[in-house]
C-alpha cells in the first residue's frame, strides 16, 4: 500500500476530489497548510508599508491506495492539480506498512 | 429663557452620535494592530469613555466652559460637579438649549480626543500608565485647549477670532501633536521596520471607519448647536469631504504602489472627515470637495513620514489627524466665505486679505506647540516614575494576555 501526499493550490481541491471520487477512490484527507517552494511569496501593502508574505496558503491532500492503483490515481491527481503555472505544488509517495479500519479491525487492502 | 425644542433634540442626538465614534475608534484601531494586542488597543478607547466621563463631571467641564479666569486661558471652577447646570440654558438667542445637553455633547469630544492618542502607542503601553495619562491629559491639555477654541471667552474663539467649527484644533491638531510626543517618549515597538506589523483584521478596520463616518455627522453638524442651515451645511460638507478623501487617498496609492487598498479607503475617509472638521460650517460644498481631496492625498503621503523620520506613531495619528487637521484649519484661511455662513469670514481667495489665514495659522501653531510640549512632559514624568512601557518580553508575547488575562481570539478548537 502507498500513501500519496499532495500539496496543491487551494483552488484545485474540488476538482481533485471529484476526479478521485469518480474513479473509485474510497477516501481522502484534506488539511489546510502553508509553506514555500519555488513560487516566491506575495507582496502586501498597508498604508504604503510593503510586506512580503513568504508562506503561501496551500492544501495538503492525503490518499491511501493499493499498489496496483498507484499510477492511475497519481496520474489523475497530477492532471487535475495542474494549472501550468508556478506554485502548482508537489506530490510524493511513501510506502505504508499497515492500515487498520478502526470500526472492524480489518487490515491491509480490505481497510482501504 | 425658553429652550428651542428642535435645536435641543438635535444636540441630544448628536451627543449620542459622537459617543458612538469611540467604540468605532476601538474597532478601527483594534483591527489595525496585531491579534496579540487587539483587546488592549480597544480597552484604551473604552477606558477613555469611563475615566473622561468622571473627570468631565467632576471638574473638566468647568475648566473648559466656565467663565474665563483671565486672558481666555482657562475656565474657573464654578461648575465643579456640574454645579449650576441643571436648570441653566446655553446657546444663541432663539437657539437656547439646556446646558446639560451641551455638557453631554462636549463630553463626547473629550472622550474621543484622548482615545485617539492611544493609536500612537499600540502594543506597548502599560494599562495603569495609560489611565494616569488620561487623567493628566484631560486636565492639563484637553480642558484648556477646549476652552481656548470652543468657549466664547476663550482666546482663540473670543479674542483671536480664528475659525474652528468642530475641533480642527481642539481634537485633530491637538491629538496629532500629542500623539507625536507620546510616540517619541515611549519609543519604537520591538521590531519596528523589521517585523511584519500588518493589520490583523481588515474587515474590523472598515467597520470601525464606517462607525466613525456615521458618528462624524453628530460631531460636525451637531457643532452648529442648532438644527438650522449651518448644521445642514456642515453635514453635507462632511459627507462630501469624506468621500473625496477616500478617492484621493486610494488614487494616491494607485499611483505610488499600483494598488488601491481597503486600508487606504478607510484611512482616506478618516482623513477627509478630519480635514473638514474645522471648516464644515464655513465653506461651500465645492470648498469641502477641495479640502477632502487635499486632506486624503496629504495624509496618504504623511503616513510614510514615520519610516523616514524614524518615530513609531503606530496607527498614524500624526499623519491622519495632525496633518489633515492642519489642512482643514489652513484651508479655511483661503476658501472660507461669508456666503456659506454669515457668522464666518472671507478667506484669502475671497477677500484678498491674508488676515484670516494668519489667524488660522496662529491658532494651529499655538495648539500644536502647547499640546506637544505639555504631553511630552506628562508622558516623560510617567515614564520616569511608574514606567509607561511594558517589559520587552510582555510586548513580544502580547499585552492582551499579560495585562488583561484575555485573548481576542480562540484559535483552533
Amino acid at each position: 500500500m502507498k500513501l500519496i501526499t499532495a500539496i496543491v493550490k487551494p483552488g484545485r481541491v474540488d476538482e481533485i476530489k471529484a476526479a478521485l471520487q469518480a474513479n473509485g477512490v474510497a477516501g481522502m484527507t484534506v488539511s489546510e497548510a502553508s509553506g514555500f517552494g519555488r513560487q516566491k511569496g506575495h507582496k502586501e501593502i498597508y498604508r504604503g508599508a510593503e510586506y512580503t508574505v513568504d508562506l503561501i496558503p496551500k492544501v495538503r491532500i492525503e490518499v491511501l491506495v493499493d499498489d496496483a492503483d498507484l499510477d492511475r490515481v497519481l496520474d489523475l491527481m497530477v492532471q487535475t492539480a495542474n494549472t501550468g503555472s508556478i506554485g502548482d505544488g508537489k506530490i510524493w509517495v511513501t510506502s505504508v506498512d499497515a492500515v487498520v479500519r478502526v470500526r472492524t479491525n480489518e487490515r491491509g487492502s480490505d481497510a482501504l | 429663557m425658553a429652550i428651542n425644542a428642535g435645536d435641543t433634540a438635535w444636540v441630544l442626538a448628536s451627543g449620542a452620535l459622537v459617543l458612538f465614534m469611540t467604540p468605532g475608534l476601538a474597532i478601527f484601531y483594534g483591527g489595525m494592530v496585531r491579534a496579540k494586542s487587539t483587546l488592549n488597543m480597544m480597552m484604551m478607547s473604552f477606558s477613555a469613555m469611563g475615566i473622561t466621563t468622571i473627570l468631565w463631571t467632576a471638574y473638566a467641564y468647568s475648566l473648559a466652559f466656565s467663565k474665563d479666569v483671565g486672558h481666555g486661558l482657562l475656565g474657573n471652577l464654578s461648575h465643579i460637579g456640574l454645579a449650576g447646570t441643571i436648570d441653566s440654558v446655553t446657546g444663541a438667542p432663539g437657539h437656547a438649549i439646556p446646558e446639560l445637553a451641551f455638557v453631554m455633547f462636549q463630553m463626547t469630544f473629550a472622550i474621543i480626543t484622548v482615545a485617539l492618542l492611544s493609536g500612537a502607542i499600540a502594543d506597548r503601553a502599560k494599562f495603569s500608565a495609560w489611565i494616569i495619562f488620561v487623567i493628566a491629559w484631560i486636565t492639563i491639555v484637553y480642558s484648556p485647549v477646549a476652552h481656548w477654541a470652543f468657549a466664547s471667552d476663550g482666546w482663540i474663539y473670543g479674542k483671536l477670532h480664528a475659525l474652528d467649527f468642530a475641533g480642527g484644533t481642539v481634537v485633530e491638531i491637538n491629538s496629532g501633536a500629542a500623539a507625536l510626543a507620546l510616540a517619541l517618549v515611549l519609543g519604537k515597538r520591538e521590531g519596528f521596520k523589521r517585523d511584519r506589523m500588518r493589520p490583523h483584521n481588515m474587515p474590523l478596520v472598515l467597520l470601525g471607519a464606517g462607525m466613525l463616518w456615521f458618528g462624524w455627522f453628530g460631531f460636525n453638524a451637531g457643532s452648529a448647536l442648532a438644527a438650522n442651515h449651518t448644521a445642514a451645511l456642515a453635514m453635507i460638507n462632511t459627507q462630501i469631504a469624506t468621500a473625496a478623501a477616500v478617492l484621493s487617498w486610494v488614487g494616491y496609492e494607485k499611483i505610488r504602489e499600483g494598488k488601491a487598498t481597503t486600508l487606504g479607503a478607510a484611512s482616506g475617509a478618516i482623513a477627509g472627515a478630519v480635514g473638514i472638521t474645522p471648516a464644515c460650517g464655513f465653506v461651500t460644498p465645492l470648498g469641502a470637495l477641495l479640502i477632502g481631496l487635499i486632506a486624503g492625498a496629504v495624509s496618504a503621503y504623511g503616513v510614510s513620514l514615520k519610516y523616514k523620520l524614524n518615530y513609531d506613531d503606530s496607527l498614524d495619528v500624526v499623519g491622519v489627524h495632525g496633518l489633515s487637521g492642519l489642512v482643514g484649519m489652513l484651508s479655511i484661511g483661503f476658501i472660507a466665505t461669508l456666503k456659506a455662513n454669515s457668522a464666518g469670514a472671507d478667506g484669502l481667495f475671497i477677500s484678498g486679505s491674508p488676515s484670516l489665514l494668519g489667524k488660522q495659522a496662529i491658532a494651529s501653531i499655538a495648539v500644536l506647540a502647547y499640546s506637544f510640549i505639555a504631553t511630552y512632559i506628562i508622558a516623560t514624568i510617567i515614564q520616569k516614575t511608574i514606567g509607561f512601557r511594558v517589559h520587552r518580553d510582555v510586548e513580544i508575547e502580547g499585552v492582551d494576555t499579560a495585562i488583561h488575562a484575555e485573548s481576542a481570539y480562540e484559535l483552533g478548537r
